[in-house]
């Protein structure tokens, strides 16, 4: 479903990717972990056409994404579903509206029809009570589940997450989990996660990548990935707070700074 | 040193004022380019002309009533010394329709709607709302710009008419009713020299051309605004600030095409 190959990206002259390379088949769910900073987010907004790699390519469902214009993108994206990291819901809509929003713009559906299908969804992530309510009304949590609801609204062939267990509860963060898993399934979907949370992502994906400035230093399934000796992994995994990652932000000597003789 | 310095700053800053004007300039044609579903799907617009129209209303007919008073009783005072009180209802109605009621309710406009467009256009793309819209195969131009900008554009010439004519009444309340001018000389006076094409025309052309420029100034202001809070206000301030100096001096320019020699 989405290959990318040896893609390369720099914002003005600094580099961000450097020569990544993935396989997302078919009905799989994928994690993408690293650091701040490392390149994730950067490479989400690759797939989803956002941004045109300086190097190598990405490519969705047969299509390379740099190379289609306006139209090609927005009709592929129509195939696409993307929650961002704080939800992103329309905050002059309802909830009903929010999840209707793509329903509306891309089809001749009728009014009633809409309406089931927007309960529906709202019904599969828990929250068909909340259909008159204001994003603002939302907690952080359910938020987050509406805007899953709106995500999956036209049934995509791939979902794209970016944080989206970032900020949550430890029950909000266990429910969007299983949603995320659930809908992959019965969507028969490819999802991409892009986190941090690594407990909680490798309790439902398929296969991790381990990404560090820019390029992938890790790869494997859950499994692998918990019993991988890599320092980078293991201190990631375990949440380390010193290893191939320092915990000291790069500077002069400390007794220097501090004016003491060495 | 310090003299290249401020060379370089000055060669940056005006290449970065071209880049900017070369930006809204593009802005301006794409709202134009994607303005179809303001017209097909106008209810969009109508959402739109009640936030920015109707809701600006209320501070409109207010200034229009207190710029038609002081009007009233500086025009009496000043017609006094040569005997033409019974002019003042002519010169109100002109003072208004050619100047005061486009310019004055462009410049309200601009603080009251103008600042509301860009901080929530900027504070949509703050919280990536534009970005999911982008995402869901919607163009943003389309679904949130044109929407507004054809609402400012329908908006203004109707609330700068409505400033003009609370504005004669606030003269008539004050030049009739308070100090006694003749009523009959008030109003027929002014029906006998205030000309449909001359007068309130260009003044309807002008309020047309600052509803333009005002709200596409606002709706660039907010688009392109970086998504941090501190970029959304300086948005805001930039938008009040560029409309008032905007709506003045094409003021002047519109005024020596119109009304010179006449």
């Amino acid at each position: 479903m989405v290959e990318i190959r040896d893609l390369n990206f720099a914002y003005d002259k600094r580099p961000v990717l450097k020569g990544v390379n993935m396989n997302m088949p078919k009905g799989s769910l994928v994690a993408i972990m690293g650091l701040s900073g490392c390149g994730k987010t950067t490479l989400l907004r690759h797939i989803g056409g956002s941004l045109k790699p300086t190097g190598g390519h990405v490519r969705v469902g047969g299509h390379m994404m740099h190379e289609l214009d306006q139209e090609g993108l927005y009709t592929l994206r129509r195939k696409m579903g993307m929650l961002f990291q704080f939800g992103a819901l329309f905050t002059d809509m309802s909830v009903f509206d929010n999840v209707a929003f793509q329903m509306r713009e891309h089809t001749e559906l009728p009014d009633e029809i809409i309406h089931d299908l927007v309960l529906m969804k709202l019904h599969a992530v828990g929250l068909r009570g909340t259909q008159n309510l204001m994003p603002s009304e939302l907690s952080g949590g359910m938020a987050r589940r509406v805007a899953l609801a709106r995500t999956v609204a036209l049934d995509p062939m791939l979902i794209m997450y970016d944080e989206p267990f970032a900020g949550l509860d430890p029950i909000s963060l266990g429910l969007v989990g299983d949603l995320i898993r659930r809908l992959n399934d019965s969507l028969g979907a490819t999802s991409i996660i892009v986190t941090h949370d690594v407990q909680e992502s490798l309790k439902i994906v398929d296969y991790v990548y381990f990404m560090s400035e820019g390029v992938v230093v890790a790869e494997g399934t859950p499994d692998q990935i918990r019993a991988s000796d890599k320092d980078y992994v293991h201190q990631f995994v375990h949440g380390e707070m010193d290893g191939p990652v320092p915990f000291h932000y790069p500077g002069r000597d400390y007794r220097q700074d501090l004016g003491l003789r060495v | 040193m310090s003299a290249t310095n401020t060379i370089r700053i000055i060669g940056h800053r005006a290449i970065n004022a071209i880049w900017r004007i070369g930006m809204a300039s593009r802005f301006f044609v794409y709202t134009l380019l994607y303005s179809g579903s303001s017209f097909r799907r106008f209810h969009l617009t109508i959402k739109e002309l009640f936030s920015t129209g109707v809701m600006s209303l209320i501070i409109i007919i207010v200034a229009g009533l207190f710029v038609g008073m002081v009007l009233g009783l500086q025009g009496y005072e000043t017609l006094k010394r040569y005997g033409s009180e019974s002019a003042l209802g002519t010169m109100v109605a002109l003072s208004l329709v050619r100047e005061l009621g486009p310019v004055v309710a462009a410049l309200l406009f601009a603080s009251r709607a103008g600042s509301a467009m860009t901080a929530e256009i900027g504070l949509m793309k703050a919280t990536e709302q534009i970005s999911a819209m982008e995402m869901m195969a919607v163009n943003p131009i389309a679904r949130i710009v044109a929407p507004r900008f054809w609402a400012g554009v329908i908006s203004m010439p109707l609330l700068a008419a409505m400033f003009s004519a609370v504005g004669v009444f606030g003269g008539y309340l004050v030049g009739v009713v308070q100090i006694g001018v003749d009523e009959g000389s008030f109003w027929s006076q002014m029906q006998s020299a205030v000309d449909f094409r001359d007068d309130i025309l260009n003044g309807v052309i002008k309020s047309f051309v600052f509803g333009i420029v005002v709200t596409m100034i606002a709706l660039f202001e907010g688009y392109d605004a970086p998504p941090t809070a501190e970029g959304v206000s300086g948005a805001t301030t930039r938008t009040v600030v560029t409309s008032s100096l905007a709506i003045l001096m094409l003021d002047f320019v519109l005024t020596a095409i119109m009304f010179r020699g006449n």
